[in-house]
């Protein structure tokens, strides 16, 4: 496949930044995305220009690094991550535009890597839950009746790569927050923390300037793992019923 | 616990979707009430007058509709308010476009800010022209019939009146589902019953509303 590529690409966090355009020939149909990308930075590098900067590690799906906005979606056309998106989506010919994603709370560093530690704070104050130290729990100690296990896991499905954040207009985190929120708070294991989790997560969230919930779904519409809109609601539920218990 | 409400995003939607269902609640009674006019000045003219003398004895007349009109107010504020400060966050939040532009989320969605501008304007509107009479042509107290037709026997008064209650439509089809989300109620299971249930309120509210300036447009009502 011959392609055209419209890449955004930004010196670091202070210039300014353009599209570029860049022409790629001999792509297979099973590459994946970023085999595709490392192909053009290969030539870049060959021919004495700066590669362009993207995140990516396990490349398997499961680690939540890579990201880029393909064509206006984030993780483009296909409801998987980037880095399991193939070339066979695309066709020979092709104009594809890559840009960063979006958000005040994701600045750019470089090119089309953003700064996601924004996430790694609201983990901070509440993702987390008590818990003794030493030998392991026998895995039956605590019992989960079924449906909490299955409403759990699936939230626990997020890898906190922010395609939420970045296909919401607002540039909104509800659905990342929410999916850890619901993940913990439906479990005896998160119970403890239960109440303070919710209110101290989405204040954490406010306050590293994500925007509010308008209820578009883009979202859950973007989410590589399927996380459902509804988990707004639940976690909105969760909030109204701490505020009610908790006394600050 | 007002400070945790009114602090965070998520509390400021709640303010948004209790005073939208309470507004919500105002123009069904609304709507009914302007069905009355299909039959006939009698029966119109007497439920606005019924309308000041509700809840007599015990209140004083009109003390009811002030009441909820100072409820209204409160609510208009509120609501507008929050949604105001939480736009300003929400824009300051995505500085930056995509340079690949597409569609996105419905249309009712996207028009929620706009729309809500438009009804509050109208509202202006509407309250100056058959509350108080400032802009109508013929305003006689008392006589809300008569007051109706003539609004509705000019091309402005029907176009605006129209306009808006289109804009209500789509502001109650998206604000319905939306205020369940907020309060927590939606879910999963219950996600078909709130958008149909959104979808019938938005449609019957839009077309009671409409039928009055129709039915006088088209001589049913004269």
């Amino acid at each position: 496949m011959k392609l055209t590529l419209r890449v955004w690409r930004q010196r670091n966090a202070e210039e300014p930044g353009a599209m570029a355009t860049y022409e790629v020939d001999n792509i297979s149909a099973d590459m994946s995305f970023l085999e595709m990308l490392d192909t053009l930075n290969e030539e870049l590098t060959l021919a004495g220009d700066e590669p362009v900067a993207f995140d990516h590690d396990c490349r398997e799906g499961i680690c939540g690094a890579c990201s880029l906005v393909i064509n206006g979606d984030a993780h483009g056309p296909e409801r998987t991550t980037t880095c399991q998106l193939h070339m066979r989506s695309f066709s020979d010919g092709d104009t594809i535009d890559v840009e960063p994603w979006r958000a005040s709370a994701f600045p750019v560093i470089k090119d089309l890597v953003v700064d996601r530690s924004s996430f790694d704070r609201i983990i901070q104050s509440g993702g987390y839950i008590s818990a003794p130290t030493g030998t392991a729990p026998d895995a039956h100690a605590t019992p989960v009746p079924k449906p909490d296990a299955d409403f759990a896991f699936e939230h626990a499905e997020c890898i906190g790569c922010g395609a939420c954040v970045a296909a919401c207009p607002n540039g909104s985190a509800m659905l990342f927050t929410s999916a850890k929120v619901n993940h913990l708070n439906v479990l005896p294991q998160g119970a403890p923390e239960r109440e303070t989790r919710v209110l101290d997560m989405v204040a954490r969230m406010d306050e590293e300037g994500f925007g509010g919930c308008t209820l578009t779904g883009e979202c859950a519409t973007a989410c590589p793992k399927g996380i459902p809109l509804p988990s707004i609601a639940a976690m909105n539920k969760e909030w109204l019923r701490a505020t009610r218990k908790v006394r600050r | 616990m007002t400070r945790t409400l009114w602090d965070s995003t998520v509390g400021k939607k709640t303010i948004m979707a209790v005073t939208g269902l309470f507004m919500l609640g105002y123009l069904v009674a609304h709507m009914v009430g302007n069905l009355k006019i299909f039959f006939g000045p009698g029966e119109f003219d007497g439920y606005a007058h019924w309308l000041r003398t509700m809840g007599e004895p015990i209140l004083h007349y009109e003390w009811a509709l002030w009441i909820v009109r100072v409820g209204l107010v409160a609510a208009v504020v509120l609501h507008g308010v929050s949604a105001y400060q939480l736009s300003r966050r929400d824009i300051k939040a995505r500085p930056a476009k995509y340079v690949h532009k597409r569609p996105r989320a419905s249309y009712a969605t996207r028009t929620m800010r706009w729309g809500g501008i438009i009804l509050a304007l109208f509202i202006f509107w509407h309250i100056l022209d058959l509350t108080t009479g400032t802009v109508h042509t013929s305003f006689e107290a008392g006589h809300p019939y008569q007051n109706v037709i003539d609004t509705f026997s000019t091309w402005y008064g029907n176009v605006i009146y129209i306009v808006a209650v289109l804009a209500m439509g789509l502001h109650v089809q998206h604000g319905f589902w939306s205020a369940a989300q907020t309060l927590g109620v939606g879910n999963a299971t219950r996600d078909r019953l709130l958008k149909t249930l959104a979808n019938i309120l938005a449609a019957v509210l839009t077309l009671g509303f409409i039928s009055v300036p129709v039915a006088v447009m088209t001589g049913v009502v004269s």
